[in-house]
């Protein structure tokens, strides 16, 4: 079962196409509920953590092969042992539950159907880095999935998973559901902070990093919600059960949610290293009658790919060496219909808008890229601004202060290098040369004479 | 509370809330974004009232509290109708036909961009805005109502929905409940939960189509190593367990806590070059 085959990059051969673990009770009856949750077995892994030494917890993470979930992939169990258990300050677990990256819509329903995963997460966690307050800080606009968490939280203290001597074991947690309000920028972890202390959501600058002065100045450890949710499974079946799936570096389960123009999209959790053409297959193919033309791996902030790229591992080194990133698995599914400038350039609109105003490359540079870009898509302007555009992504990539200047060049340096030739024929066509009626979730199917056009 | 409210329409029971708002935390300038939401909740938008009552309460100035506000875009200082209906017109959305049921629905009302219908007698008012992705781009394209989905939106549907909101008839989420009010769905945001989260579905189908296919072919993730052992095994350390249920001597802490510094010390190294600069030079590579 825990045979490998490194070389071929994606999963064992024994380990089956998906693997439901963290979606598993999704389909159970009121899923959402605390009597749910512990008739599958809920908070017996917390049993077991609090039995073992929060050190050996941090351990088993490091062992499991967890990385960040939220897109940057760094060890997760590394991450938590950088929290120094000399500073006398309090500890701090916070879970960026922000979820905002364009494509990116797994934590949402994950918090939706199955909180108690979440919280059981939290409280393991916690109880591992020592600390006794953790946030869940949920963008605002999923109203029904904060309900879910609140609720969550509020059934769990009453069963004594929270509060005070949990379980027994003389530890205590005390967790706090905090909702956001609007910004794209608080999915970045200092700016996150900044949100939950009450100022506005701008960056921080690193070092020092949380693990050292994160929230109130005090050691603090911010993960995403899967790579939380995923805790409980790697305590309950230990590390090794969870290396057992994924590709040598990039181990265990994750989330892949297909959008866009594919005849299923979904949720379709698998091992990581999975490829888009297996996945494509399971979601019943690209919509009838059209072909893919794009994609992005992990959100928009990852360079697209082609199909080109149908058979790369959905793993993290392996998705980089094809020149993007895993990101977030928000695979984005854009086929022949759509024109990739008009794509680019909502993508630019959206990084322009949500860029916090803290440093000048993101926040003068998005409004100068909107303006080529915007020039390009009429059909103004010349060859030349393509040069320009890759200019200004240079003045921004790696000059901004956070990762999301570096994210809007995405986009427009990728297309750019794969779709040279439809940006030009804007010019030459004086405008968009694409119907977006033809794009759209409740067009007509197209007659079998038009699918190779 | 000694307050500087003077016009009253911040009751005592709401100055109250958002005493109670600002004391969950260890700080209580963090309750100031969910307070900002009960402020909306009882006002229908942020008021100089309520950002007076705010910085009062946290022992901040007027302007740190607006300074806030200004930057969260679901704060609002233009007064919001009983609903607010947002389309989403990012990328994917807006491909798949956001764009189109914006526009739609821009027409239909006969407003733009996050403005209001006006008040008509036996009519609800509806503000109208575009929104960025809201992680739930496999039910493209989205439109929300008060900050419950409406999935798999097309134009026809939108204009009957916003029609059957003005009209006050009863519209339900499509992964979610009855839809009440845009200031009883504030109130939630601030913290204080209302009667619904039993309403509404554990997942929409979208959410479910990967476990569906798994149940069908009999895929599932590898059975747990531990379930298989009726007790726990003498050697907590043993292959495939973990998780040894019986807490560990002191000496084995220790050494735990040894290795967990030799960590440190290693992988201090590793971020300190890491997250924003190593994803800036992958991707300068990848170019």
């Amino acid at each position: 079962m825990t045979e490998q085959t490194p070389d071929a990059g994606s999963t064992s051969p024994t380990i089956d196409t998906l693997t439901p673990v963290l979606t598993d009770d999704w389909d159970a009856d009121r899923s959402w509920t605390l009597a749910s949750y512990e008739r599958r077995g809920g908070y017996r892994a917390l049993d077991t953590a609090l039995g073992m030494a929060p050190d050996e917890i941090v351990s088993a993470v490091k062992d499991s092969g967890l990385r960040g979930r939220g897109g940057a992939g760094f060890p997760t169990g590394m991450k938590w042992s950088f929290i120094p258990q000399d500073n006398p300050k309090p500890k701090y677990l916070v879970v960026n539950a922000d979820e905002s990256e364009p494509g990116t819509c797994k934590d949402t329903p994950l918090m939706m159907a199955s909180p108690h995963t979440l919280v059981e997460g939290v409280i393991i966690s916690s109880y591992a880095i020592r600390a006794h307050t953790a946030f869940i800080y949920v963008r605002g606009e999923i109203l029904h999935v904060i309900r879910r968490v609140q609720a969550a939280v509020a059934e769990a203290y009453a069963a004594g998973h929270l509060g005070r001597d949990i379980h027994g074991s003389g530890y205590d947690l005390d967790v706090v559901v905090h909702a956001g309000a609007g910004a794209y920028i608080c999915g970045e972890e200092t700016a996150l902070l900044e949100g939950l202390e009450g100022r506005r959501g701008q960056p921080r600058l690193r070092p020092p990093f949380p693990a050292v002065a994160g929230l109130y100045a005090s050691p603090t450890v911010i993960n995403n919600v899967e790579s939380i949710a995923s805790v409980p499974s790697i305590i309950g079946h230990g590390a090794e059960w969870f290396a057992s799936m994924g590709t040598e570096k990039s181990k265990g389960f994750g989330i892949f949610s297909l959008s866009g123009h594919v005849t299923r999209p979904g949720q379709y959790e698998a091992p990581l290293g999975i490829t888009l053409r297996q996945l494509i297959e399971l979601a019943g193919g690209i919509r009838e009658g059209h072909r893919l033309k794009f994609w992005t791996p992990g959100g928009s902030s990852t360079p697209i790919l082609t199909d080109e790229h149908l058979d790369v591992p959905l793993g993290f080194e392996e998705v980089g060496a094809a020149g993007s990133m895993l990101g977030t698995r928000a695979l984005q599914i854009f086929d022949e219909t759509t024109c990739v400038v008009r794509a680019v350039l909502r993508w630019t609109e959206f990084y322009k808008h949500e860029s916090c105003g803290k440093c000048t490359p993101c926040r003068e540079g998005t409004w100068w890229l909107v303006q080529t870009l915007a020039a390009l898509e009429r059909g103004e302007g010349s060859e030349a601004d393509l040069d320009l555009l890759l200019d200004q992504c240079d003045n921004i990539l790696g000059r901004s202060f956070c990762a999301l200047g570096d994210g809007a060049t995405s986009p427009i340096s990728s297309s750019i290098k794969y779709f040279r030739a439809e940006y030009l024929t804007h010019l030459e066509h004086g405008g968009c040369p694409f119907d977006p009626a033809l794009s759209t979730a409740y067009a007509a199917v197209p007659a079998p004479v038009g699918a190779d056009r | 509370m000694n307050h500087p409210t003077t016009s009253g329409t911040i009751s005592e029971t709401t100055l109250a809330e958002l005493a109670e708002i600002a004391a969950r935390y260890p700080q209580k300038r963090s309750g100031l974004l969910p307070m900002l939401h009960l402020v909306q909740s009882v006002e229908g938008r942020v008021t100089p009232e309520g950002i007076s009552v705010c910085a009062e309460i946290l022992g901040l100035s007027p302007a740190e509290v607006s300074g806030v506000a200004t930057f969260y875009t679901m704060y609002k200082r233009k007064p919001v109708g009983d609903y607010h209906v947002g389309v989403c017109t990012n990328t994917l959305c807006a491909v798949l036909g956001g764009d189109e049921i914006f526009q739609r629905l821009q027409d239909h009302l006969d407003v733009g961009n996050d403005e209001t219908t006006p008040d008509a007698p036996g009519k609800r008012s509806v503000t109208l805005e575009h929104l960025e992705c809201n992680a739930a781009c496999d039910y493209a394209p989205v439109m929300m109502v008060n900050w419950e989905f409406m999935d798999d939106m097309t134009p026809d549907v939108a204009v009957r929905t916003v029609d059957e909101l003005r009209d006050g008839a009863p519209v339900t989420s499509t992964r979610g409940p009855r839809i009440g009010t845009w200031r009883e769905a504030e109130r939630v945001l601030a913290g204080f939960p209302d009667a619904k989260v039993d309403e509404g579905p554990a997942a929409g189908p979208s959410s479910l189509v990967g476990l569906g296919i798994a149940r069908d072919r009999g895929w599932t993730a590898p059975d747990s190593p531990v379930g298989e052992q009726p007790e726990p095994t003498d050697d907590p350390r043993a292959a495939g367990d973990p998780a040894p249920g019986v807490p560990e001597g002191k000496g084995r802490r220790e050494e735990a806590a040894r290795e967990a510094d030799e960590d440190v010390d290693e992988a201090a190294q590793v971020e300190a070059d890491s997250p924003t600069q190593d994803a800036a030079a992958d991707k300068k590579e990848a170019q």
